[in-house]
């Protein structure tokens, strides 16, 4: 936590995939109503299109959780879940797009696409974490986070529920901690 | 201070209007990007730069990065529940019409086009209607105009078909040969395939119906309120706007200007 500041990070991104749900409540679960920090998630789900998952976080959450809309603007401590069957973006007006090009990894919306984009907006001033997964999806965003100054985390494989993930994003780079859920939880919680 | 390669995506969409007339300026940031990356590695290009080079004195070349530029990502009867609430909500009203012409903006190869044409005909309409079906891309459109699909894409349709509250046997539209589909060609006899592009072009008619899906995602604010001006003032008074599912009035300066008639399936209609 050496280069990381309270006013430097401006927003955070996460991925996640198999046994996500679990590791995100548990992460999140642990951040205060007031948290002033944006934060962009994507979570592999089957491709349906009225995803409960914003609900459901919604309801266990004390930050204010939405599904991520087309042309929204990010506001600071609000909670984007990416919408099932889309790509979601940050473009450099700090505001969403939702886009269905091709899936990456299989994947649409693609953890990748997602640390790809923010990086370019937010540079230095990005977290970007990856949780549980089966699969590859988030490695190469997050090497790209870091080569443009951001903070990269990685859940500890050894904890995770699907390691396959955190192992392919380990595998390209070394991100900045290896750290378990409660770990992480309370990294974002310090960053208040 | 801009990063290198965004001075070069500025430049390259900048000589792709200055010479082409074709205007990506205003389209969103980070897909254009992603696809112009894309579209790097498919030329073997090493920078944007040596893309526009090559763009720039090739028009061949062109039109090959406009097929990258463009997302030809459609189906048939896409989301089903739209188009049911099409024929519920929508069709009793338009049925009140003498005439009727509907313009889809931005049709792509032709789905959306055939599923509207295939709906209106099960509700006794096509014979009275006027498409317009418009996009940027010619090659799209040429495929639009053929009619001729995959068939392992039309089983998928199938369902869709079904689930759109379609009345007869999806087969009834096409003739199957080998891997494809051929459509009826009795559904394009009122349609007319046109390039137009909501960034550079104006309205051409008034329209009863605009369905714009899945191509306003594209575009950044600026260009989407531009889009949205043009359907404004096409629409007749009280015409009906159908977006996307995940397209919205709601960030946009026109969001006064339409009602939702069905706000879950994005069918507005103009006040």
């Amino acid at each position: 936590m050496n280069h990381m500041t309270r006013s430097r990070i401006e927003a955070i991104v996460v991925g996640a995939s198999a046994g996500g749900v679990e590791a995100l409540l548990k992460v999140f679960g642990q951040l205060r109503k007031g948290f002033g920090v944006p934060i962009l998630v994507v979570l592999h789900l089957p491709d349906e299109r009225h995803s409960q998952l914003a609900h459901v976080f919604g309801y266990r959450l004390a930050v204010p959780v939405e599904e991520a809309q087309d042309k929204q603007d990010v506001v600071p401590g609000t909670l984007y879940v990416a919408t099932p069957g889309y790509h979601l973006s940050v473009e450099a007006d700090r505001s969403l797009s939702l886009s269905l090009e091709e899936p990456v990894h299989h994947s649409r919306p693609s953890i990748d696409v997602l640390f790809e984009s923010a990086a370019d907006v937010y540079g230095a001033n990005l977290l970007a974490i990856v949780l549980t997964g089966a699969n590859s999806d988030g490695a190469k965003g997050l090497a790209r986070v870091r080569e443009l100054g951001g903070i990269t985390v990685v859940q500890d494989p050894d904890e995770a529920q699907v390691s396959t993930m955190p192992e392919a994003a380990l595998a390209l780079h070394e991100p900045d901690h290896i750290l378990t859920l409660q770990g992480i939880g309370q990294l974002l919680a310090g960053l208040e | 201070m801009e990063r290198d390669t965004d001075i070069e995506l500025r430049l390259l969409i900048e000589a792709i209007y200055l010479k082409y007339s074709y205007d990506f300026r205003d389209y969103s940031g980070a897909s254009i990007k992603r696809r112009v990356h894309h579209a790097l590695s498919q030329f073997e290009c090493k920078t944007i730069s040596a893309l526009q080079e090559r763009v720039l004195h090739d028009p061949g070349m062109f039109m090959q990065l406009l097929q990258l530029l463009t997302i030809p990502v459609s189906e048939m009867f896409r989301d089903p529940s739209h188009f049911l609430a099409i024929r519920e909500e929508v069709v009793p009203l338009l049925k009140t019409y003498p005439s009727i012409k509907i313009w889809i903006a931005g049709c792509s190869t032709g789905e959306e086009v055939y599923s509207m044409a295939i709906l209106l005909r099960e509700e006794g309409l096509l014979d009275r209607t006027l498409i317009y079906a418009t996009d940027i891309n010619p090659r799209s459109l040429e495929k639009a105009k053929q009619g001729i699909f995959s068939l392992e894409n039309v089983r998928a349709y199938t369902q869709n078909y079904q689930c759109a509250g379609g009345r007869r046997s999806f087969a009834d539209y096409y003739t199957a040969a080998y891997d494809y589909a051929m459509f009826d060609k009795t559904l394009r006899e009122n349609v007319t395939f046109a390039d137009h592009s909501l960034a550079t072009d104006s309205v051409f008619s008034e329209t009863q119906l605009i369905s714009c899906r899945n191509v306003l995602i594209y575009f950044n604010k600026k260009l989407q309120d531009r889009a949205f001006g043009l359907f404004h003032e096409s629409l007749c008074h009280r015409g009906f706007l159908v977006l996307g599912s995940k397209e919205t009035l709601d960030f946009s300066a026109y969001g006064q200007q339409f009602e939702a008639l069905v706000k879950q399936e994005r069918i507005y209609r103009k006040l």
